[in-house]
Formats: structure tokens, sequence, C-alpha cells
């Protein structure tokens, strides 16, 4: 079940790509991983055999492809996980399932993902958590869990997630797979349910770096609707070169701080050697802000969430309790459909923003972000890439933190400071601890997607992490 | 020199809306709902629907920088849009996207006939946001048993303009809002008589006093009205030895009182913070281009009238207190004399409108044109003319057939003459008596002349006449 987006292609061309959304549909339909909040068979293999009948060409013709639950699809119910989007059917396409459907795509399915992408586990989710397949005692990270242990079990060959402080990078580190969340601007974030915008790109999941970028060159590219949106289109895979000669590889100590597993530091490390006997160098780096780049972080975050999700009121659409007037329904109907953690960050959020702690809070994130991107700025007058643990520790127990909050935004520590300067970093296997994936994380300039993938693309050509595959999931 | 004995101080905020733009302000809806079902110009943007992003329209900054130009403001480098967050049934996204720091332009002026001689009022900022939805209830809003809401409205383009607390009576505030309103309207970015065009928030305080703010007022009138109650109402506190105390008023046309909505204690924590979606925007260099583009102004137009037709200033002030009032006498002066098209179109056409509560478009420039020629012509009377007018507003039809059926036509000078000597004959005791001195006699003599003629001479004529005869 974990084929390649050229495997596919050609089973689709000897077979069928009915045959092939049937099968995933199927291993779905027996699952134990909860990766799906709601599957659309019917119209998935409906698509399927329109592509089948007449031929329909294009990059990802009769491919299947989950979507994480933030992501706006048109007659598909978009909850983001929550209860208070219960029923919520978008009347149009985001930008990306827009891309999609152009290039063949078959959507089979809405992915699981922490309420409101308000998490690192996707245990908030009103539907309950999603598995890490390869230990079904464990999260699979988050927040778009659903998708990337999807993918990781074999119940989507692509998915797409959506990443604000790591949402992206940590579940793919979690569950051994190739996650990229680019930089800000690349992809159109119309129709993407906002979290916190100033910080969110969607990013493509796959078991390849060859198949993400595919992925990505459908998805990324200019879109009108985004004022956000930056007019360039790039070819990205162009970029897959199996060569990291010359590659200056920046490696920043405050990314192997404390709390980082001993495992995991040295699987990285091995990883980098492995580079400079590819033909890179490496020299360490100093980024003396990443210090206050979480409190930084959850603070901009929240600001964002606490407006955000106010148009969240049950008038128009999701959740309605019984009508009162308006200030009691809004009231009840907030009550009754966010989470607690959803309902923690908009608190948080609008404390930080109110009269008399707005300059003390909000904008002094604001000089922090800025100090963080003069960190990456300066960094990248000397190296190519940065080279670091994408989460401290392999994948935590189900129920392990979810009590504590605070630890769980700790573990956030080495994703959140990209999602800050914007620049582009992707996160690929490179170990395993105790039988659990570990990932690395590869960061580069604004821009920069093609150094990336290119570190990426040589480090798996030369190594074999990225083929484990989760036994008995 | 006015002293203004209650210490007024009055302070606007007026939306004013771009309903002349194509589109709304963030979105492709176009803005020409008035007349269509609610609900039916809405998109994901306008609704604020998850995951839809606002896209600034560029013909609205466009306007708004042309606004600010013409309110003599300085256009700002850049421009930067915030959200203001609070929650209201008609606001679809919990947040208004608003300006706060980096408005389009601030510092400007405008000149307005204070109550003793021209009085400089400051604007201090003019500024774009979006217009929430509309609120509609069944009967009364405290009688309806539900509200249902119009998204139409939404998304619709707003420039909010803050003065200065400049005006010290509600005349001034209301000569500066029909000022305010006849300039933008002059930039064809604004149809004031469209449902909800302007919108007034008035701040006053007297006495140096805490400010009241009387919210959502729809006319100019009305504005005077709740400054009128206002300054009675503060005064009453004042006098019986209370303090005015800062708070938030409405305005209840109906009975024409304000009354309280919130304190200051009440008042939101708006929680502005720059809007993530929208990029700033960089507009130093539109203004120059823009400036080019700027039609010739209420001020200006008005001097150029006196100057070229001769008019008083009485005259070209009211030709050019409405665009399109003015626009109709320049085309009728550049064909007749452009004094007495003046005095008929100021004096007589726009008192017969006003009455008819009906604006110039109700009145055709041929007919105006016909109405002078005739006159000019000595072929009707002045009070023919009146009634030619009065009857096309009321009917319709043309100056022609009106003068037709109801024999408005100037009877020949010989059946003037000898209808006078005819009066004079039969009126004795009148001739008498004015030859007695009793000069209010001649006005039976007219009249019997009129009364031979049928209405059809003119009257001024007749008593020349008259007088020449018993001369």
């Amino acid at each position: 079940m974990w084929a390649s987006i050229n495997e596919l292609k050609e089973r689709i061309h000897a077979g069928s790509s009915e045959e092939i959304v049937a099968q995933y549909l199927d291993r779905i339909g027996k699952s134990k991983l909860n990766a799906f909040i709601h599957t659309v068979g019917e119209s998935a293999l409906s698509r399927a055999k329109e592509i089948d009948k007449n031929d329909i060409e294009g990059p990802l013709a009769g491919i299947p492809v989950a979507i994480k639950d933030n992501i706006s699809t048109k007659g598909i119910q978009t909850t983001c996980a929550s209860n208070i989007l219960k029923g919520y059917i978008p009347p149009y396409d985001a930008h990306v399932i827009e891309r999609l459907k152009e290039a063949g795509a078959v959507i089979i399915g809405k992915t699981n993902m922490d309420e409101f992408a308000m998490g690192t586990s996707t245990e908030t989710s009103f539907y309950g958590a999603t598995k890490n397949p390869w230990d079904l005692d464990r999260v699979p990270g988050g927040s778009s869990g659903g998708s990337a242990a999807a993918v990781a079990g074999g119940e989507a060959p692509l998915a797409l997630g959506s990443d604000t402080g790591g949402s992206v990078r940590c579940p793919a580190s979690f569950c051994g797979v190739v996650g990229l969340k680019p930089t800000y601007g690349v992809i159109s974030r119309y129709g993407l349910i906002a979290y916190a915008n100033s910080l969110e790109q969607i990013g493509p999941f796959a078991t390849s770096v060859r198949d993400v970028v595919t992925l990505f060159d459908v998805i990324a590219g200019y879109d009108p609707r985004d004022s956000t949106s930056v007019d360039k289109e790039v070819n990205y895979s162009s970029a897959l070169m199996n060569d990291v000669r010359g590659l200056n590889i920046g490696v920043p100590d405050e990314y192997f701080g404390e709390g980082t597993d001993e495992k995991v530091e040295k699987a990285v490390w091995d990883a980098i050697h492995t580079l400079e006997d590819l033909g890179a160098t490496w020299k360490k780096v100093a980024m003396p802000h990443t210090k206050y780049a979480l409190s930084a972080y959850y603070i901009i975050a929240m600001s964002e969430a606490s407006s955000n999700l106010a148009r969240f009121d049950g008038m128009r659409y999701g959740l309605r309790t019984e009508d009162q007037d308006w200030h009691t329904t809004f009231s009840q109907v907030r009550a009754a459909g966010f989470g607690d953690e959803v309902k923690r960050r908009i608190l948080l959020g609008t404390y930080a923003l109110s009269a008399g702690y707005h300059d003390k809070y909000y904008l002094k994130a604001l000089k922090v972000r800025t100090l963080i991107k003069q960190d990456f700025e300066r960094a990248f007058k000397d190296v190519d890439v940065l080279i670091t643990p994408t989460m401290p520790y392999p994948a935590f127990r189900l129920g392990e933190k979810i009590d504590d909050p605070m630890s769980l935004y700790l573990a956030d520590v080495d994703t959140v400071p990209i999602n800050l300067a914007g620049v582009p970093s992707i996160s690929i296997p490179c170990g395993f601890s105790d039988g659990l994936p570990i990932g690395m994380q590869i960061i580069g300039k604004h821009f920069d997607e093609a150094t990336v993938l290119r570190t990426a693309y040589t480090f798996e050509e030369n190594t074999d992490f990225h083929n484990k595959r989760p036994e008995g999931s | 020199m006015y002293d203004n004995p209650d210490g007024v101080m009055i302070g606007l905020e007026v939306h004013v809306q771009l309903n002349k733009l194509k589109t709304k302000v963030f979105c492709g809806c176009a803005t020409d709902y008035h007349n269509d079902p609610p609900n039916s110009h809405v998109c994901p943007v306008c609704l604020g629907l998850p995951g839809s992003l606002p896209v600034i329209n560029k013909k609205a900054v466009e306007a708004a920088i042309k606004i600010g130009l013409a309110l003599n403001c300085k256009v700002e480098e850049h421009t930067q849009f915030y959200r203001k967050n609070y929650y209201y049934p008609d606001l679809p996204k919990g947040f208004q996207i608003t300006q706060y720091d980096f408005p389009i332009s601030s510092g400007g002026y405008v000149m307005i006939e204070g109550e003793d001689g021209e009085l400089r009022v400051g604007i201090t900022r003019a500024h774009m946001e979006e217009d929430p939805g509309r609120l509609v209830h069944e009967g009364t809003i405290d009688k309806s048993k539900y509200t249902l809401i119009d998204y139409n409205r939404s998304g619709m383009a707003l420039i909010e303009i803050v003065s200065d607390p400049d005006m010290r009576s509600p005349k001034e505030a209301r000569r500066y809002l029909d000022k305010l309103r006849n300039i933008i309207e002059y930039l064809d970015v604004f149809d004031g008589n469209l449902e909800g065009a302007m919108r007034v928030d008035a701040n006053i305080s007297i006495m140096g006093g805490q400010r009241a703010e009387i919210k959502n007022i729809s006319s100019h009138k009305g504005a005077e009205r709740a400054l009128l109650y206002e300054i009675v109402r503060q005064k009453n506190v004042l006098r019986r030895g209370g303090v005015v105390v800062q708070e938030t008023r409405h305005f209840d046309e109906a009975r024409e009182i304000t009354l309280s909505m919130r304190t200051k204690e009440e008042a939101h924590d708006y929680r502005y913070f720059p809007e993530p979606d929208l990029v700033p925007l960089k507009i130093s260099g539109w203004a120059p281009a823009i400036k080019e583009t700027l039609p010739e102004l209420p001020d200006a137009r008005r001097m150029r009238f006196v100057e070229q037709y001769g008019i008083m200033d009485d005259h070209a002030k009211a030709l050019t207190s409405e665009l399109k009032l003015a626009i109709f006498y320049e085309d009728v002066a550049k064909k007749a004399e452009p004094k007495i098209a003046a005095v008929w179109i100021c004096d007589v056409l726009k008192g017969e409108l006003n009455y008819r509560d009906l604006n110039i478009d109700s009145f055709k420039k041929e007919h105006m044109l016909s109405v002078l020629e005739l006159l000019a012509g000595k072929k009707i009377t002045e009070d023919g003319a009146v009634e030619i007018i009065r009857t096309l507003l009321d009917k319709g039809g043309s100056p022609e057939e009106i003068i037709r059926e109801k024999g408005l036509v100037i009877v020949e000078g010989d059946i003037v003459e000898t209808s006078a000597l005819e009066a004079i004959r039969e009126n004795q005791q009148a001739v008498a008596d004015y030859r007695a001195g009793k000069e209010k006699a001649l006005n039976s003599l007219v009249g019997a002349v009129m009364k031979k003629t049928k209405g059809g001479a003119d009257a001024r004529t007749v008593r020349e006449v008259l007088v020449g005869k018993l001369g």
C-alpha cells in the first residue's frame, strides 16, 4: 500500500484509478488509526471512474489525496475537528483544492487534526485522537496528525496539512514521513481556515521527497485571492539533484538544547555527517534569540486566533443552540462548540491584545519576531541551509502530555522559530529510536525551497530511513 | 464674533459609503444591490466564511485618496488595515477591517459658513473600512420576534471622516455635513441619495465637560436635532448640579431625543491589531496622479460662476451646493441669459422642487431653456412661466402644450390697450380714487384688465399702460 506516485501511475495505466482508490478506501475502512474524520468514497470513486473513462491527464491524474479538515472543500464537510463546525459544508474550494482537481487528483477524505490546528498531538480533536501507525499507543504528532498518519499507515499516498508552528513537520517527524512547510506566501491560503494567518502555510506530505515535490509543484503558485501570496512560479522538481557538494550547512546549538533526546541528537548529527561525506561542509551558527521564540510564537498565534475564531457564532453555519437573545446564543454556541484548548487559546489571545496588555505582550512579541528573523538572516549570510532536529523527542504516549499544556507547547521549540521567520523547512526521516521514527529538519532561506529540497533529496537517495514502514498497522 | 455662550464643542465622525464603486472593498461582489433581494450580493469573503480572505479594491483606495485630497488632507506614505474586534450579528467575521495607525490621509480642513463668518473645520483623518451587514426587524425593534440579517451591504467600502471638535453649534454641524456631502458628491464616488449613504456619529461637550457620543444618525437634519437636544440635556444636568459623564448615546429619530447606550466603564475594548491578511500599501506615489484627476470643487465652482456668469454670490452658492444642479445651471446658462437663468433656477425651480421633495433630475434642461426663451421673447408672462414649471413637475408634458391648454400665451399689445381703455371707462370710481392719490385703486384696474385678457396679459405691462393712460 505504500506506493510512490510513479508506481501508482503505472498501476493506473495498467489497471484503473478506480481500483487504486477502492483499495485505499478499503484500507481506511479497516483502519484503527482514526486518521480520517470523514471519507468521501462515493464521490472519490466516481471521480476516479471519470478519470479512467476520459483518460484525464495531469501530474496527479487518478492519484488519491487526503486533505486536512481545515482546508475548504466544496460540497464536503469541513470541520477543523471542531464541534462548532459540525455540518458545515463549504460552498467553495480552497485554492489548493482547485489546483489538485485540475491536476487530476482524487480527494478521498478529510483528515483528523487538533481542533482548529491547536495542538501538537492530534488529541484535541472533537472526533477523538489519531494513533501513530508505528505504535498505536502513541500520538502521531500534530496538528496535522491525521494527514501524516494516513500517509505513514498506507491509507493515502499523498496528503495536505497546514503548518502554523510545526503542524506539518511535527507529525511528519513522529510518523516517519516527509512534510514540507514552504516559505510564507508560496502557497495560497485562500480556503485554509485560519488559526494564525501571519504564520501558517499549507504543506504537502508523502513518503518521499520526490512525491512531496510533485504535490508541492501542483499546489504552489500565485493566487490573487490571497494578498500575501507571492507572484512567482517555480518548478521545484528541477531542484531534485543528488548532489550536495559545496553545500554549507549551519548547525545552531540552540536547537539541540535541554530536553532534546540523546538518540534524536545523535541521529541528526549522523545525518549531518552523512551529508558531509557526500561533499557538504558544516559549521556551528549562533541563533541567540531562539529562547524567546516559543513565547513570542504563542502570543502572536493566540492573539490572531482570538480574532480569527470570533466568526464562529452559530449565526450563519455550524453548531446552533436554542435561540435566545444574540448575546446568550453567541455565548452558548461558543461554550458548546469549542474544546478546552481552543477556549484556552482564545482567552489568552484576547488577554494579550487587551488595552493595557497589548504593548506588554502582543507588541513585544512582534519585536521578538523581528529579532528572530534577523537571527536567520544573519545565519544565512554564511550557510545555505540549517539542520536541526524537527522535534526534541520521538512520539510520546497518548494522554502523556494532554493535561499539561505547557509541556505540549514546549514540544514546538524547534519548529516555531521557522514560522516566525517565514522561511521554508522540511522534515525527513533520519533515524529510529526504539522503533519510533526520528525527523530531521532542513531549513532554508526565504524562497530557497530548491536548496532545502536538494539537500533532503540527496540525503534520501543515499539512506534508507524513508523506506521503513510501520509493521502491523 | 460668536461668543458660544454654552461652550459647545462638536466633532463629527461621518461614514460615507463609496456606493459608486462597481465592487465591494474586499471582494468582487457588485454594489448595486439596492433594488435586489436580501443576501443576493454575497460571496465567501463578504459573508466571512471560514477560509476566505480579503483583497483590497484598488479603486476604493483611489477614491479614499481622492476624498483625502479634496478635504485638504495629507496622504500618508503608507497605509495599513487593522482589525477592530467586537461581536454583533451583522458583523460576519466578528471583527471589522478598518484603519487605526497609518490611515490613508489626515490633517485636512473644510471651510464652512459659521455663526460669525467663515469657519475652518479641521479634519483629523479620513480612513477606510468595511460596512457591516444590515439587521432587519419585523415591525419595530422591540416588538419583533426575530431579527433577519441582510449581508448585501456587508463589505461595502466606507470612508470615515473624523473632524476636529471645531463646531460650536448644531447649525454649524449641519452646515459641515452639507458641505462634506457636497464636496464628496463632486468627486463622483458616492450617491448621497441612496439609503445609508452617509451616517454620522456626533461628539458633543459643553462648558469643557465630558463628551457624549451620539451614534449612527442617518440624516443631517437628525444630527442637528440630536445635538440641539443634547445641549439642552447637558445644560440641565449641570443646572441640577450634576456632572456630564462620558458615554455613548443613541438618537431616537422618532422622538428626537438621545438615550444612554453605555458609559465609559462599559466601553468596548476593540483590541485593534494589524490585519494579517492584508499587506501594508505604499500609497505616497499614488497621490500626485490622483490630484490631477480632482474635479473642480464646490467653492472653486462657486467663485467661477460669479466671475464667469456675473451672477450673485448667493445664487452661485445655491447652484453649486449640489453637483447636478450646478451642471444643470451651467448647461442652461450656455444657451440663455445666465443671470436670468440663475434667478429662475434658484428662486423658482429649486423652490418648486423642494416643495415636492424632488431633485433636479425631475426637470429637463430643454424645458428650462424653452421657458426662458418664451419669457425672453415676451411670449408668456412670469406668472405663466411659473405655471408651466409647476405643471411640468406635476403632470409632465411640454411647455408648448401647457401654453396651448391653459391659454397662457401673452396677448398682443393693442388688446391690452383696448382692455385698459375699457377698464377705465367701466371703473370710474377707481379712476377717481387713483387720481385722488389712492395708489391701491390701481390694483382693481389691473385686475379688471387681467380679467378681460383672461390672464394672458403681463401684469407689469398692464400696470404701465394704465399709469400712462391715467397720468
